[in-house]
């Protein structure tokens, strides 16, 4: 496995020299905020804090939280920095509830974006020889453009095939010898499927080229990972990365080729983790809610933003040479977190246990009721192996084995159904596996 | 001797099991025969059909899971004590049924007929025709 490093200067800093650079940076964003965007003005006034109060990282503490309600109270442009001139690109969330998040760049802002997806997809084995599919949807979403802009800066040939039209993509992969892709983990997975299925026509071997998986806009486990892998064959490599359009986008961080923790850039993110329940800043290693404060952004800044993703931070240079922190792979999202009769529920946890279950496709759909007083968690399969029909207890004995799986896992009740294969809805974006009927 | 059943999983709930027989009937697949089983959630629905390559294409096609499972067609003799003589003769061979159905035999058939599951078919087919009892052939169900 090749090990190129994009940025040495930056990823491989000392601890020491990559903290005072955020200070530095910290310092200069602070008073640029207070100068520049009147809602952080109102805010750290309230707070008391000015630039020259910051005089170590941990000062940060004293600078109040910025949520996602922020950006939705303050649509479209109230936390923008610069004049709408110097803006060179606008994107925006979906906004499934309530007004949609608006994100804005200046042209250093795009340079930085690409520097900072540069390094990560770089990190994850792309290089100048890369022909990788972009198997986003482009338009307002960050991610393909994103990954885009990056991947060109290190030389690789882009394809921008945009997310569906299975087919088309396919027929790319074979007809370019395309090599790396980018996609969810989820459409990552569906494509294998869809190419095995395919097979008799065109043999897995034609996409014998495709080794790399740069994948993000949602989590994956380390089963799924693997399943993906082997759902491609050929030595295909799946990696993480991760990021908000909050906070430009992907570029956040990714993973090296060890795949042991996603490799932050520090130079431009400043993260923490809090106690998503008090908003206490918790100790180094410890494993809670991650806080970023985007160092770099002049249109639209960030404070100390709020993820509600779960996960720890590990401050260990890496075996790769990289010396920047590494964040745990999302362990869960604090809103995404099911209480189920009062014991927290990741659909992580439920996709670890179900992932090793050959009888049973990937996907999967989880179904929170209340019945009487008590919440009930349905778990919803696909079985794909039709062996099993022989018998009523086959089916019967597969249904108490992934119960049992889950169950201790998860330490609670639950129900497990089979359904017919291809009824529960595939995703092309962040997959929706929760179906929560308790407050209908 | 053997003919060949279907098993097909299908949901327990509405529209199911008329999605899956909607597949059969758009692509002329006549079916001989049929038992559903069911539990809370799901069934499976067990179908002796004329046409059985045919009939999986299609059931794959349009994404159901199955399987082919090899049983026995017998011609049950209409009189008392008919069933039961079949029953002596398949548990004489050391086989168990594990489950049977009733079944329309070969096309313009008139005899009563049964299929059953059992776990050697080719040693109870055996037996049976030692009997002089009459197993169906796959090709007598595809018979206009």
């Amino acid at each position: 496995m090749d090990n190129k490093i994009w940025n040495k200067e930056m990823e491989c800093a000392k601890r020491s020299d990559i903290e005072a650079l955020q200070l530095e940076r910290l310092k200069a964003l602070v008073d640029y905020c207070d100068k520049n965007v009147e809602f952080y003005h109102k805010r750290l006034e309230k707070a008391g804090v000015t630039a020259d109060k910051i005089k170590s990282l941990s000062d940060i503490q004293y600078i109040p939280y910025t949520t996602k309600d922020d950006l939705r109270d303050n649509y479209p442009f109230g936390l923008f920095a610069v004049p709408k001139k110097d803006l060179v690109r606008l994107h925006a969330s979906s906004g499934t509830t309530g007004n949609p998040t608006v994100v804005g760049y200046t042209r250093e802002d795009l340079d930085n974006w690409s520097e900072q997806v540069a390094r990560l997809a770089m990190a994850a084995g792309a290089d100048d020889e890369t022909i990788v599919q972009i198997c986003f949807g482009y338009g307002m979403f960050t991610g393909a453009l994103g990954l885009h802009y990056g991947l060109e800066k290190i030389g690789a040939t882009v394809v921008p095939t945009s997310a569906g039209n299975t087919e088309k993509q396919l027929k790319f992969m074979r007809d370019f010898g395309t090599t790396a892709i980018v996609a969810t983990p989820s459409y990552c997975l569906y494509l294998a499927e869809a190419a095995r299925e395919r097979a008799d026509e065109f043999p897995m071997t034609m996409y014998s080229a495709l080794k790399l998986g740069i994948l993000g806009s949602e989590g994956s486990t380390p089963e799924m990972r693997e399943q993906i892998s082997q759902s491609w064959g050929n030595g295909f490599f799946p990696t993480d990365n991760y990021g908000l359009s909050e906070l430009n986008g992907p570029g956040m961080s990714g993973e090296c080729y060890l795949r042991d923790g996603l490799h932050i850039n520090e130079d431009h993110f400043l993260c923490e983790i809090i106690s998503s329940e008090t908003g206490e800043v918790l100790p180094k290693g410890e494993t809670g809610e991650l806080v970023i404060t985007n160092l770099t952004k002049r249109g639209m800044p960030m404070l100390r933003y709020r993820t509600k993703d779960i996960t720890n931070i590990n401050y260990e240079p890496c075996e790769c040479g990289r010396t920047t922190a590494r964040m745990h792979k999302i362990i869960g999202r604090s809103d995404d977190m099911l209480k189920i009769r009062g014991v927290n529920v990741f659909p992580t946890q439920i996709e670890s246990a179900l992932i090793g279950v050959s009888e049973i496709g990937p996907h999967y759909q989880l179904v929170v009721r209340r019945e009487g007083f008590a919440d009930t968690l349905e778990v919803r399969v696909e079985l794909i192996d039709g062996s099993l029909l022989e018998k009523f207890g086959e089916l019967e004995a597969l249904q108490k084995r992934i119960h049992y799986r889950i169950k201790s896992i998860l330490g609670i009740e639950i129900k497990v159904t089979l359904v017919e294969p291809k009824t529960i809805e595939r995703f092309t974006g962040k997959a929706q596996r929760i179906v929560d009927l308790r407050n209908k | 001797m053997i003919i060949n059943q279907l098993s097909i999983f299908v949901e327990n709930k509405p529209g199911a099991m008329c999605g899956m027989t909607k597949v059969l009937a758009d692509n002329g697949v006549d079916m001989r025969a049929l038992s559903l089983a069911e539990t809370k959630d799901f069934g499976i629905v067990r179908i002796i059909v004329d046409d059985v390559y045919k009939a999986t294409t299609i059931l794959k096609d349009a994404g159901y899971v199955h399987s082919l499972t090899p049983v026995l067609g017998v011609e049950i003799p209409d009189t008392p004590g008919g069933l039961n003589k079949v029953l002596e003769v398949i548990s004489n061979s050391g086989n168990n049924v594990e489950y049977m159905y009733a079944f329309l035999g070969g096309k313009g058939s008139d005899k009563a007929y049964m299929i059953f599951r059992v776990q050697d078919a080719a040693a109870a087919a055996l037996a049976l025709s030692g009997h002089g009892i009459k197993t169906l052939e796959q090709e007598e169900l595809s018979k206009p």
